[in-house]
């Protein structure tokens, strides 16, 4: 139950969706882009999430799309999680997306809303940053298609008023070997500990984390050092750990000295995994 | 036997999977105010003001409760304001309670109440507020009203010592070649029932106080409401229908409470109070924890002579009934071991975290995981098989328990015969460990556990039955149908006694404490026992009747008939009778002469011969008899990471008899579950400021669905004499020593003592010296 | 969708069409109402429960279009135009029989919210492997039983497919 109301819009074309955020701001109405809304439905309950209007973008047919050819693959942010892991198109995807939450959950989580998410795992983007995908956003100023390193640094920083409309990649990531792991404090339930996906193209290891740090991550700086040849495993990893992102987490979940023990191992199967294979 | 030990369908299958088994927060009436609590976001702070006017500016409140001087609560120590006055002494304490018409209003209103607190110094744990000078939680602890035998130590954080003083301790040093000393702690957890604590009130005009409420213990409601408030006893009726699991947590009485002062603020206008889940988990009691430290002696052939043992339980900000946990740990204090000279102090301590309640075993997990793990290192030192260790010092009929009891065959059940079961279905003869490959090994561990019930000594209970006119009988008793299929099993020994037909048996669900006589509490696995003997005897008050009528019926002296399917009739000549539809309601002759009347079977049982436990030294009885279980767990265990699967988990508990094999089996194997996940995974975070850091169901795990490993159970069946068919409780054992199993198994594992809860893989890592 | 095309009311209050349990149903909503909420207190289905709110125990799961969800992370005016299936339009299936004959239930009190998972698991992997079986369930918490009851009576309807 959320203490506050709101007004509840559900445009069908992103034009409307657009100008309606561009109406409410007119108005000084605090106005939320919503698909999945359980950010919304959970922190709003306990008072950590407010909002006057609410704009649902799961009608607008862009926001929904799956497409996957020989050259790239499409998807739309307002697809629920479950709905790209029935497709399968991107095993790594699959793979990460089906750790978050739980399956039921998970037909309401949709892509985008993880992508945004103010709770920080957002494990979903950690396949696309590996795949330098490319994102779609729409604004008051029209489209605008980019690469995912330019506007997602720890979060998706769009202008005001610009939604998530889709990201794609380039088909050859989608069949690239890759290793994935989720570590949580004890068993298979609960956020991560750390969440690693690795991802093999171009004879280089690729590798992005979530829940070592306040925020998701891939680090060239990590990558350079994980691809140092001529160097041991445990050279490799360990100049990989001199240059992490900070601060390291400490919380209920772990400590930051154990969530770099448990780096450490993860990325030592990373390498077992990747580190002969053809990429 | 007919009934008795067969898996029959439960009574209230139907109602379950169909949706339509309602629950305090499901009977929705109109009008119906809602109740909210604003909570402390602190763990120890002085209120320094309460605003309530821009909540008052809010339309749909009704009334807003803050800053008042209720009259103090508590069940042994009258510490505990309603709502907290002057200072908060835990994070969720409830600080006002908001009135409206709406549960969104009263949320509204309950945000826009400025609270102004200064903090004060936190006790975080048992241990710190043991210490000389530690923070007081209770400034003026020597004024509060209590019980005669709590034993509050002023200007101190103790709110309760227990004593046992068996033997002579320096006889026993001087026999223990081997000695072994240890120390343990936990913090508390959560029960995590899946309903939420609800509770609602209305006064009538007339003055009588309704109330609804999802509670293990109805006629407690009834009787503290009264004691506290100075209401007439009689005036209050407390219903309780299904309650959706409880293990304890529901056995306190609080909500309530606050419902009944709701209402009385608002004319008698019934009002609903429903916890979230954030307020289930840490303003509603939790699961006590404790820090112990434990010195068990042993001679070279690895028999106990000495244990003397610290328990400080983290009672938390209010004594309530964490002063009972505090003394059944002490009553069943050693595990269920034969050791001459034992020497006890078990304290109750404040701090500042949420007050404690009972908890499915009522401190026997708790302590059995500090014992078990105790025995384990001493076997290791001694270089004897953990299981033979338990099996020497197992106690047998003939031994005393520490507060002195005399065990006979009936009173305790047979533990060496668990422990014979128990090796044979984890393979022990295969050995405790296995190597899989250099990283992977798997690892077993065994422990056990006892118990007795340490009710009040006079705890009731009753069992009212009556006639339908088709010859089917009404059965109503006290228990309340928490989960634990016990109204199902009452069905069962009415129906065997009687022996009749199940389906003529209609339990009903639903107490109000009206017209259903009294079970005291439905706790500590005292359901099917006392419930079961007031039932007994209901049945016999009923035959007793039947026949009365009948022989005069059948022109037979009464000692010559039978009754069995649902009729009366002459033993030697079974086709002569009379069937109970002729005489349940008097036997009308064919001119319409009448005799007899309305049968109504009347059935109460209450414990006997307990006593209060020695202020001293702690001689006594505390309960009627000692339930026993062995336990085993087996793990692989991850040498590289720390992180480990728990494969297979076994549980041998003497039950005396099996009453309703798949209800005793539901019972065990939940109970391990819920063992497992308290072992390996549930605690309270709580920071410096004594904040609970993971209030919620994401943060706060509860085992899932494919988390649970395979689960081997055994029964044994040592009749407990006086239980009904020989039948001891079930519900509190298969958890008791999963704590204990696991412990013992990971440090196996590891090749390191792990003496704290709960054991993540952090924990290994931290023991094994992974942060250096 | 939008407030003022296909809803009747304001912006913040609607009149939405729910097909609940296959009768088409007018009902008034607030547009922050969850659709627990609504289907709870304007529909009197009390067979979804209320437990965490917060979409982790799944113990208010219900249908969308045959799909599980858990009806505390829905609005209700999301559900506007769908087929929304709640325990109490479930009679007499062999998962409900299962929970009965197996003991898959004690308190009884996350049972609809487990057995509405179960069952759209049922209906859309007929064959489910151990893996989907567990991928599908850990949604929900039980904290009376084991869970080894819950997967012999999902497992036992599994097999008769």
């Amino acid at each position: 139950m959320l203490p506050f109301d709101f007004e509840y819009y559900r445009p069908q074309s992103l034009q409307e969706a657009v100008d309606l955020f561009q109406s409410l701001q007119r108005q000084g109405k605090q106005s939320m882009i919503f698909s999945g809304g359980t950010e919304l439905l959970t922190l709003g309950r306990i008072d950590l999430a407010f909002t006057e209007a609410v704009i649902d973008i799961k009608d607008i047919p862009e926001c929904n799309s799956l497409q996957v050819n020989e050259q790239r693959l499409l998807l739309g942010s307002a697809l629920s999680l479950t709905k790209i892991e029935e497709a399968n198109v991107f095993p790594l995807l699959t793979k990460i997306s089906s750790g978050i939450a739980d399956h039921t959950a998970r037909e309401k989580i949709t892509l985008g809303g993880n992508i945004c998410a103010r709770i920080f795992y957002r494990e979903i983007v950690l396949p696309f940053l590996l795949a330098d995908s490319q994102v779609l956003l729409s604004g008051p100023l029209g489209e605008r298609i980019v690469s995912i390193h330019d506007v997602f640094q720890e979060e998706l920083r769009v202008e005001p008023g610009e939604m998530l409309i889709q990201l794609a990649m380039e088909s050859k990531y989608i069949r690239a070997p890759f290793y994935a792991f989720k570590r949580r404090q004890q068993w298979e339930t609960g956020y991560p500990l750390i969440t690693i996906a690795a991802l093999k193209i171009d004879q280089r290891i690729r590798i992005a984390i979530s829940g070592l740090c306040p925020f998701p991550f891939r680090s060239q700086e990590i990558e350079a050092s994980i691809n140092h040849k001529g160097r041991t495993i445990e050279a490799r990893i360990d100049g990989a750990l001199a240059v992490l992102p900070q601060p390291i987490l400490a919380d209920v979940e772990g400590s930051a000295e154990y969530r770099l023990f448990v780096l450490h191992n993860l990325l030592f199967d990373v390498l077992a995994a990747l580190d002969q294979v053809q990429g | 036997m007919e009934v008795i030990g067969k898996s029959v369908i439960r009574k209230d299958a139907l109602d379950k999977v169909t949706g339509r088994a309602k629950y305090t927060h499901d009977f929705q009436s109109i009008p119906m105010l809602s109740g909210k609590m604003v909570i402390s976001p602190y763990g120890h702070a002085k209120i320094v003001s309460i605003d309530t006017t821009d909540a008052w500016e809010i339309p749909g409140v009704r009334a807003i409760l803050a800053g008042e001087h209720f009259p103090l609560t508590g069940e042994a120590i009258r510490d505990r304001p309603p709502l907290a006055v002057d200072k908060v002494r835990y994070h969720g304490e409830a600080v006002a309670l908001v009135v409206a018409d709406t549960p969104r209003i009263a949320k509204k209103a309950a945000d826009l109440i400025r609270i102004q607190y200064e903090l004060l110094p936190v006790v975080n744990s048992p241990t710190q507020a043991f210490q000389k000078d530690a923070t007081l939680v209770h400034e003026h602890l020597g004024e509060y009203k209590k019980e005669e035998d709590s034993t509050p130590v002023p200007n101190s954080n103790i709110a309760n010592h227990i004593k046992i003083r068996k033997g002579n301790m320096d006889q026993g040093w001087a026999k223990s070649t081997t000695v072994v000393e240890a120390s343990f702690s936990f913090s508390p957890s959560d029960h995590v029932a899946m309903e939420p604590r609800c509770a609602r009130a209305e006064i009538k005009h007339d003055g009588n106080i309704i109330i609804m409420t999802s509670s293990q213990a109805p006629f407690m409601v009834k009787r503290l409401i009264a004691d506290y408030f100075g209401e007439e006893i009689g005036k209050i009726v407390v219903h309780t229908p299904y309650v959706g699991g409880g293990y304890g947590g529901k056995a306190p009485v609080q909500l309530e409470i606050l419902a009944y002062l709701a209402s009385k603020a608002v004319g008698g206008k019934p009002v609903e109070i429903l916890n979230t889940r954030e307020e289930d988990l840490i303003s509603s009691p939790c699961h006590i924890g404790l820090d112990a430290t434990v010195r068990l002696g042993a001679d070279q052939n690895g028999k106990f002579h000495a244990a003397e043992i610290s328990y400080w339980w983290d009672g938390g900000a209010y004594s309530d009934k964490a002063i009972d946990v505090t003394r059944s740990g002490a009553a069943d204090c050693t595990g269920p071991y034969q050791i001459e000279h034992v020497w006890c102090d078990s304290y109750c301590m404040y701090t500042n975290h949420t007050y404690a309640s009972p908890y499915r075993g009522f401190s026997h997990s708790e302590l059995s995981f500090v014992i078990e793990r105790t025995i384990d290192m001493l076997a290791q030192k001694l270089n004897i098989d953990p299981l033979e260790i338990r099996d020497i010092n197992a106690i047998r009929p003939g031994n005393r328990t520490p507060t002195r009891v005399l065990l006979n065959r009936s009173n305790v059940g047979n533990l060496p015969k668990c422990i014979e079961r128990v090796k044979e279905l984890i393979r022990w003869d295969k050995g405790a460990i296995l190597e899989v490959n250099p990283r992977f090994v798997r690892v077993k561990g065994v422990s056990t556990s006892w118990k007795t019930s340490t009710i009040d000594t006079d705890a009731p209970s009753g069992a009212i039955l009556t006639f339908n006119r088709d010859g089917s009988i009404n059965l109503m008793s006290g228990v309340i149908e928490i989960g634990t299929g016990t109204k199902t099993i009452l069905a069962q020994i009415l129906a065997e006694r009687l022996k009749i037909d199940l389906d003529k048996i209609h339990v009903k669900m639903e107490v109000d404490t009206q017209t259903t006589p009294e079970h005291w509490k439905t706790v500590a696995s005292r359901g099917t026992f006392m419930a079961g003997r007031a039932v007994l005897k209901a049945a016999d008050d009923v035959i007793k009747q039947l026949k009365n009528i009948a022989a005069i019926v059948l022109r037979a002296p009464v000692e010559d008939l039978e009754v069995a399917d649902s009729r009366v009739f002459l033993r030697d000549e079974p086709y002569t009778g009379v069937p109970f539809t002729d005489i349940c309601y008097g036997y009308k002759y064919p001119n319409g002469e009448s005799i007899g009347g309305q049968i109504i079977g009347r059935g109460n049982y209450i414990l006997r011969n307990l006593t209060h436990m020695d202020q001293e030294t702690g001689a006594g009885k505390p309960g009627p008899e000692w339930s026993v279980a062995a336990y085993a767990v087996e793990v692989e265990f991850d040498r590289r990471d720390y992180t480990y699967q728990i494969l297979q988990a076994c549980s041998v508990v003497d039950l005396g008899k099996v009453l309703n094999e798949k209800t005793a089996l539901g019972q065990v194997m939940g109970a391990m579950n819920m063992g497992l996940a308290f072992a390996g995974r549930e605690t309270f975070f709580y920071d410096e400021l004594g904040r609970v850091m993971n209030p919620q169901l994401r943060t706060y795990r509860p085992l899932r669905y494919g988390e649970h490993p395979k689960y081997l159970v055994g029964f044994v069946e040592t009749p407990q004499l006086d239980g009904p068919y020989g039948a001891r409780g079930v519900g509190e054992l298969g958890l008791m020593g999963m704590p204990g199993a696991l412990g013992n198994a990971l440090s196996l594992a590891a090749g390191v003592n792990l003496n704290n809860l709960p054991l993540t893989p952090e924990l290994i890592w931290k023991a094994k010296g992974g942060s250096q | 969708m939008t407030g003022q095309t296909k809803g009747r009311g304001t912006l913040k209050s609607f009149t939405i069409s729910l097909t609940i349990n296959g009768e088409e149903k007018m009902v008034p909503v607030m547009a922050s109402d969850t659709l627990l909420f609504v289907i709870r207190h304007h529909l009197g289905l009390t067979g979804a429960k209320p437990s965490c709110l917060n979409g982790d125990c799944g113990a208010c799961t219900v249908h969308i279009d045959g799909r599980p969800m858990k009806s505390c992370l829905m609005l209700a005016v999301e559900a506007a135009g769908k087929k929304v299936t709640t325990i109490e339009g479930l009679q007499g299936t062999p998962i409900q029989q299962a929970f009965i004959e197996k003991f898959a239930f004690q308190c009884g009190y996350c049972t609809p919210g487990f057995i509405m998972n179960c069952q759209a698991l049922v209906e859309k992997h007929p064959d489910a492997d151990d893996q989907t079986i567990k991928e599908w369930l850990s949604s929900n918490i039980c904290r009376c039983t084991s869970y080894a009851e819950i997967e012999e009576a999902v497992k036992s309807v599994l097999k008769k497919k």
